[in-house]
């Protein structure tokens, strides 16, 4: 490898360093492990209210076809939101600067971002699962494959969704237009998704929309992961579609790794001091 | 001089900024050479930070050469950047780090620069030492005062060991312990480790004991360049005799103070006291240069005191 590639690696190296610190304050802060607990609360507190509904036409209880989903849409919704708003943040004050003005310290703050926002998800799993596991029965109908199907579901919705929030972060005026550009999106994106109730309930076109994006194909990959084959009735074509998950998700992958690095480049052309400082002021206007 | 003492670190030729249809920067011209502390004095709004900015290849400039380390700042790449140092204003960023963390983990992005001549980064714990932040090395960034802050983004800008640093306004909310602390950072920097360094402030007592060398930034241009001495010279030839006589108070102004005094003596011998003889202070300078500008008269100041003709150059080989 040249030399050029050495010190691109090295750099890679430090941000992977990074990111694993940054998680392991995040998990020590009172703070995030307030809000792991509270993500895990509501969500197995929605699915214990309905821990005796059966889903129409099935045997299946609520829990069962709920809780892939809504991990799928955790996970959509943690890696689009948690960098937007990181990245927003970060931009303001400051820390990108610092980042820039180390040599290659933009490829180690984005592979920082990167690994810290993917180990982000594990809290979130682990508080959700256990309980799960322990309050409601006949959870898992896969076993061994079920759990390797969780993984790959994973592994590619996260590279599907995780650029798309970086872009926003990158993108977005400041931190407050986060929740415009960023929350809002994803949030009515979740609700046709399939997430919650069956897509087959809305509009056709609805279904189309939905569709095109990320996070149907998370709950359904996570849902094939779970649930019985019989369980594939309920879903479009009375299949979980394993090809086209996949499809869909490497395409917004690929779409992902071709624009992230354009728009992290523009976007760290622009960041200088006197662009914190007034970021800055900005701030101390709110506070007043 | 040996000519190594004249390689020029920093080079701006006719560097103009505009805003609009605002013009912030309107032809500056100047030269840093290695191992000089050079000082940008000006007005808020003269476009000091706007000058740093492009120098430190974080800002577009709208026109003029500019070679910082031999290099275009707007083309300056990542190996270019690991000679280079940057202070920044910290704010909130890496709240939940510490110190001792965050040096270390900053400055291993130098490693694959270090050079025999120049091992990167530096020894984290010498350098938080250096700063002064021995006691504080393990406490969440957050907890830090002002102060201590500020020296975290010393020791930041410096943890690559840079040829070149850039500080903008570093000692602002210093106390004058802290700023003491400083000062001395800032000689070892020039004298241990040949760092050049370029610097705006405020506090002109500062600038005096700084800067081996003083620019002044007023109406979009440098409206004088040299040392404390040299500009005090530039902008007033008149010293400042103040003497006491039975009792009396006197001051008197003067072209030739050494001729005055000796005349004082003669008159008066042992019965002055409280003999002081000063010259325009640097804030005398700088307050008469800006008043210059700012009474409309910019250009006939930018022509007195003007980095061409009336450039005084230290090396004096140019």
């Amino acid at each position: 490898m040249n030399r050029t590639g050495h010190r691109t690696l090295h750099a890679v190296r430090v941000g992977l360093a990074r990111g694993w610190t940054e998680f392991t304050q995040s998990i020590r802060s009172p703070q995030d492990q307030g809000f792991y607990l509270f993500m895990a609360f509501a969500v197995v507190g929605y699915l214990f209210l309905r821990r005796n509904s059966e889903v129409e036409g099935t045997s299946l209880l609520v829990p069962s076809v709920s809780m892939p989903s809504i991990l799928g849409g955790l996970v959509a919704f943690g890696v689009i939101i948690g960098p937007a708003y990181a990245l927003a943040m970060e931009r303001e004050d400051g820390t990108l600067l610092r980042a820039k003005a180390v040599p290659r310290g933009i490829v180690g703050y984005v592979t920082g971002q990167v690994l810290f926002h993917s180990l982000g998800l594990f809290p979130s799993l682990v508080t959700i699962l256990i309980p799960s596991f322990l309050l409601f029965d006949n959870l898992v109908h896969r076993g061994l494959a079920g759990w390797l199907t969780v993984a790959w579901v994973l592994a590619l919705g996260l590279l599907a969704t995780m650029p798309i929030g970086i872009v926003i972060g990158s993108l977005v005026p400041n931190v407050q237009k986060v929740g415009t550009w960023g929350m809002l999106p994803v949030l009515v994106l979740t609700g046709i998704s399939g997430i919650f109730y069956p897509i087959q309930s809305l509009w056709t076109w609805v279904q189309v929309v939905a569709q095109l994006f990320p996070i149907y194909w998370l709950g359904l990959g996570m849902r094939s992961a779970f649930l019985p084959e019989s369980a594939a009735a309920l879903e479009i074509g009375d299949s979980w579609r394993t090809l086209a998950t996949i499809g869909v998700l490497t395409a917004w992958a690929i779409a992902g790794l071709l624009v992230t690095p354009v728009v992290l480049r523009r976007m760290a052309r622009r960041q200088s001091g006197s662009h914190v400082e007034a970021a800055r002021q900005e701030a101390v206007q709110w506070v007043r | 001089m040996p000519p190594v003492e004249d390689e020029s670190i920093i080079e701006v030729r006719d560097l103009w900024m505009r805003y609009g249809s605002n013009d912030v920067l309107k032809g500056v011209d100047f030269t840093v050479t290695r191992g000089e502390v050079v000082i940008l004095l000006g007005p808020n709004g003269a476009g000091k930070t706007t000058t740093i900015e492009i120098l430190e290849g974080f800002r577009l400039p709208s026109a003029g050469t500019i070679a910082v380390l031999g290099v275009d700042p707007t083309k300056g790449d990542e190996d270019w950047r690991a000679r280079t140092g940057v202070v920044l204003q910290s704010w909130r960023d890496h709240a939940r780090w510490t110190p001792r963390k965050l040096l270390t983990h900053l400055g291993r992005y130098y490693l694959p620069y270090s050079t025999p001549e120049r091992t990167r980064p530096y020894d984290v714990a010498e350098l938080i030492a250096m700063v002064g932040l021995s006691e504080q090395a393990d406490q969440k960034v957050r907890t830090l005062s002002g102060g201590q802050r500020r020296r975290l983004d010393v020791a930041i800008g410096i943890v690559g060991r840079p040829e070149l640093l850039f500080l903008d306004e570093p000692t602002a909310g210093f106390d004058p312990h802290a700023r003491r602390e400083f000062h001395e950072l800032i000689h070892r920097l020039t004298d241990l480790e040949d760092t050049t360094i370029m610097l705006t402030t405020h506090d002109l007592d500062e600038a005096e004991k700084l800067a081996d060398r003083i620019l002044i930034l007023a109406g979009g241009r440098i409206v004088a360049d040299g040392n404390a001495d040299q500009l005090a010279r530039q902008v007033s030839a008149e010293g400042e005799v103040r003497w006491c006589l039975g009792g009396q108070h006197f001051v008197q102004s003067t072209p030739e103070p050494t001729k005055f005094v000796w005349e004082l003596f003669a008159q008066h011998g042992y019965e002055i006291t409280d003999l002081q003889v000063r010259r325009a202070s640097l804030e005398d300078t700088y307050l008469t240069m800006v008043q210059q500008h700012e009474s409309g008269r910019a250009d006939q100041a930018a022509t007195a005191f003007g980095s061409t003709d009336a450039k005084i150059d230290t090396a004096g080989a140019r």
